[in-house]
């Protein structure tokens, strides 16, 4: 899409690109409170969203946005770490009730309070851990402008499509950079929806189609819905553990694993006869750009992923990196985050790892690691 | 009315259980006021007045515990169609998990009503004292008596902005009372006293809810606020958030052959940011790509304020400077803030207030007057002297670009030129 500009080229921050994706991509409210680093997301939700509405508090804002779901609104928010804590049970919540939302997850260094102007890549294990029970929550990462604009409206979709929560992963340093940008490199958005319920017949609110149960607004009258936050049948009323009420908690972990199938995102630049891998998300691709690019011209022979669905992570990254002899994974903490989600706490001896805390990982210290 | 609230008579309390009285009374009060159950959405809280869900056939919606009422205002948020109502059940308990919601629920004066169960204590979970357990009560966690008083919850909502607050004893025919309730525009919230047979009752023998109620200071009563209620707006203006960046075509050109990284650092109020925007708009229109970010401490009004830049012929990917190229530092706050990146400097330039000590640096360093232009306009007088002197960015262009953001009346245009030829 050309947008209708003078010109294109405009000095932007990822903010801005993601807020509008989204109110593009059928978003149509924000629920707001104020965190470092993610506050220009809060105003820019503020200027774009049809409903903007400041909350009190975190668990306030994820219980508004519920609400506004199950009437059939896309809810939007920003936050961090100290906030998403105290998110996660109502995300829980949205999560067991089949409430499409998105929640963009600006992360900073921690633990706990941290250091709110400093970047990191801290949040990852947490979120494949989040949902009780270990079903997993859609998490997608951007790397890029151009992800903060088609990540987002592909947020926005996995939400209204599989009826959940959907987690936009990002940092500090990539939703408050300023950069200069092309906007002629953004493609056009499509409104994402929810599949409805035609009408017809009985309606079970949680009775699946293709895993995914069609949606009816609490606001109609013509057909009762019910959502539960605990454990229930199809109808949506609460039970122990029976056949039923079980398959439909087993349908939660299905439902994202088996339809996300075909929602593996992620950027590839193989190059020939390359034996080694570089593998960074996130905030750090830049770096591993930087450091793939500058590798090539000193004639070393290597390939560079970018993962952009985290979770749940599709088995081609796995596989990709069984075919390399070396693999450096980079991410902007000590703990080797992502390829704990991979390999669990047996990383073979071929991953190697560029960390670091409190600082952006340098294209230098990819390009060290890799020639080790 | 054909179809009936409740599907069954039998719910599913204790024999005695106030619960059965407040579901019952509000369908009555609901078919008085001769609503479709398909036109109410119940929403309803942990505890066991929760279980009632299954026997109603309105929509019902059972979240957390303590959080229902902000569930149910985000309902009411997203509710625009007309003649709907949002009905939230509660417990004592819950209501104190959740004080903060009915407090913004009150204070916003949403359209729906709170059902606060209060049975002085936490029946499901075995009887537990609550946030409302009157002074003396005894429960399971206390069997000589509450030594706290419990919340005055009508009191709170009351001050909070609520439209209507009722305080009411569940015995006999409560319909009418919960009735006006239901009705009222804005948010309404009832206190319904109960006794849970089960503990309350074991734990309290020959106490009666009425003395209880006494004795806890528990009046009954109505109590109004002559609010009106608040409407989320759907439709209001929004902007596009891309129409509002301007975009800059390059109209001049840069020698600068690599990427250059650059910090900008003086104090707060200076304008290091405002300097740094116009550097960057000023290289975006010499064909450059930019990078630009700012930091400074959380109190944004005082201490250093700096602001890094790549420069670059080419996309610039990653972003970060460990070791600038270039450092412009126009105050002993900005000193401060980059001496440990100045003195890893290796080469490049170091352009510093001439007041300034010149810290250990590998780099060129170039000293001059920038503060003499007046503290706040040190900065951008800054960029204008590093620009002029190492020609990364013509000076014409700066100027050029603080014309373009209108910014020709606030910043000293006239005197920097004059400086400049000096
Ligand atoms: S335990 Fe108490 S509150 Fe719960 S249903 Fe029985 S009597 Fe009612």
């Amino acid at each position: 899409m050309q947008e209708k500009t003078k010109g294109n080229r405009v000095l932007i921050d990822g903010s801005r690109l993601m807020i509008e994706a989204l109110a593009r991509a059928g978003a149509d409210a924000f629920i707001g409170y104020p965190i470092t680093p993610a506050n220009l997301l809060y105003q820019y939700g503020s200027q774009r969203m049809k409903l903007m509405l400041p909350a009190p508090d975190e668990i306030t804002t994820l219980q508004w946005m519920s609400g506004l779901s199950a009437t059939g609104k896309l809810p939007v928010t920003a936050t961090s770490f100290p906030g998403f804590a105290l998110m996660v049970e109502s995300i829980n919540m949205a999560y067991m009730m089949e409430l499409p939302m998105v929640i963009i997850l600006v992360q900073r260094l921690g633990p706990a309070t941290g250091t709110a102007t400093c970047g990191a890549q801290g949040d990852l294990l947490l979120l494949r851990g989040m949902i009780s029970g270990g079903h997993p929550i859609p998490v997608l990462a951007t790397a890029d402008f151009n992800d903060c604009w088609d990540l987002a409206a592909k947020a926005a979709d996995i939400a209204q499509n599989l009826r959940t929560p959907v987690v936009l992963l990002t940092s500090k340093e990539e939703v408050m950079t300023q950069k200069s940008f092309d906007l002629s490199t953004l493609g056009v958005i499509q409104p994402s929806t929810r599949k409805l319920f035609n009408l017809e017949g009985e309606y079970k609110s949680y009775k699946p189609t293709d895993f995914v149960p069609d949606f009816l607004p609490v606001t109609q009258s013509n057909h009762q819905v019910r959502l539960n936050a605990s454990t229930h049948d199809l109808t949506g009323i609460l039970q122990h553990s029976n056949e039923e009420s079980m398959g439909n908690t087993r349908k939660l972990e299905e439902k994202i694993v088996q339809r996300m199938k075909s929602h593996g995102y992620y950027t590839l630049d193989e190059q020939k006869d390359a034996r080694k891998l570089i593998v960074a998300y996130g905030i750090t691709s830049s770096a591993a750009i930087d450091a793939t690019e500058m590798l090539r011209k000193n004639h070393e022979k290597v390939s560079l992923l970018i993962p952009k669905t985290m979770i749940p992570t599709p088995d081609f990254y796995l596989e990709l990196m069984m075919k390399y002899e070396r693999v450096v994974i980079a991410e902007e903490n000590i703990n080797q985050q992502f390829g704990s989600l991979l390999f669990g706490q047996h990383i073979p001896a071929n991953i190697a790892f560029v960390g670091s805390l409190g600082k952006m990982i340098s294209p230098r210290e990819i390009m060290e690691e890799v020639t080790r | 009315m054909n179809i009936p609230f409740l599907k069954t008579d039998a719910l599913p309390f204790c024999k005695g259980c106030g619960h059965d009285l407040i579901a019952k009374n509000t369908t009555k009060a609901l078919e008085k006021l001769g609503f479709n159950p398909l036109d109410v959405i119940m929403v309803t809280d942990i505890g066991c007045h929760g279980i009632i869900d299954k026997c109603l056939n309105t929509h019902t919606i059972h979240g957390l515990h303590g959080r229902s009422s902000a569930l149910g205002a985000g309902v009411t948020f997203g509710t625009e169609e007309p003649g709907k109502k949002v009905i939230v059940f509660i417990g004592d308990g819950g209501s104190t998990i959740g004080l903060q919601h009915l407090m913004e629920a009150s204070r916003l004066n949403l359209n729906m009503t709170v059902v606060v169960h209060d049975n002085f204590l936490y029946g499901m979970t075995g009887g537990q004292t609550s946030g409302l357990t009157p002074h003396g009560f005894n429960t399971t966690t206390s069997r000589e008596g509450n030594p706290f008083s419990g919340y005055d919850i009508c009191a709170l909502a009351h001050t909070a902005g609520a439209s209507y607050v009722s305080r009411v004893m569940g015995i006999g025919d409560i319909s009418d009372k919960l009735a006006v309730a239901f009705s009222t525009r804005g948010f309404s919230l009832v206190e319904v006293l109960e006794i849970c047979p089960s503990y309350g009752m074991k734990l309290n023998p020959r106490r009666k809810l009425s003395e209880i109620a006494q004795s806890a200071g528990k009046e009954m009563g109505e109590w109004l606020n002559n609010r009106k209620p608040f409407i989320a707006h759907q439709g209001r203006k929004t902007d596009n958030l891309l129409e509002k960046v301007n975009p800059i075509a390059p109209s001049f050109k840069s020698y600068l052959k690599k990427t250059t990284s650059m910090i900008l650092s003086g104090s707060a109020g200076e304008g290091v940011q405002l300097a740094a925007s116009i550097l960057a708009k000023a290289a975006m229109r010499s064909g450059l790509s930019i990078t630009q970010k700012g930091s400074y401490p959380v109190t944004v009004g005082v201490g250093f304020s700096t602001a890094e830049l790549n420069l670059s012929p080419e996309e610039v990917h990653f972003h970060g400077i460990a070791v600038p190229d270039m450092a412009v530092i126009t105050s002993s706050d900005g000193l401060a803030h980059n001496k440990q990146r100045i003195a890893k400097m290796q080469g490049g330039y170091l352009f510093i207030d001439q007041s300034l000590e010149v810290p250990p640096t590998g780099a060129e360093v170039i000293r001059h007057d920038f503060r003499g232009m007046g503290a706040r306009n040190a900065s951008i007088f800054s960029v204008f002297f590093m620009a002029l002197k190492t020609g990364i960015i013509s000076t014409e262009c700066l100027f050029l670009t603080i014309e373009a953001e209108g910014m020709g009346e606030k910043l000293p245009v006239a005197k920097i030129k004059e400086a400049l030829v000096k």
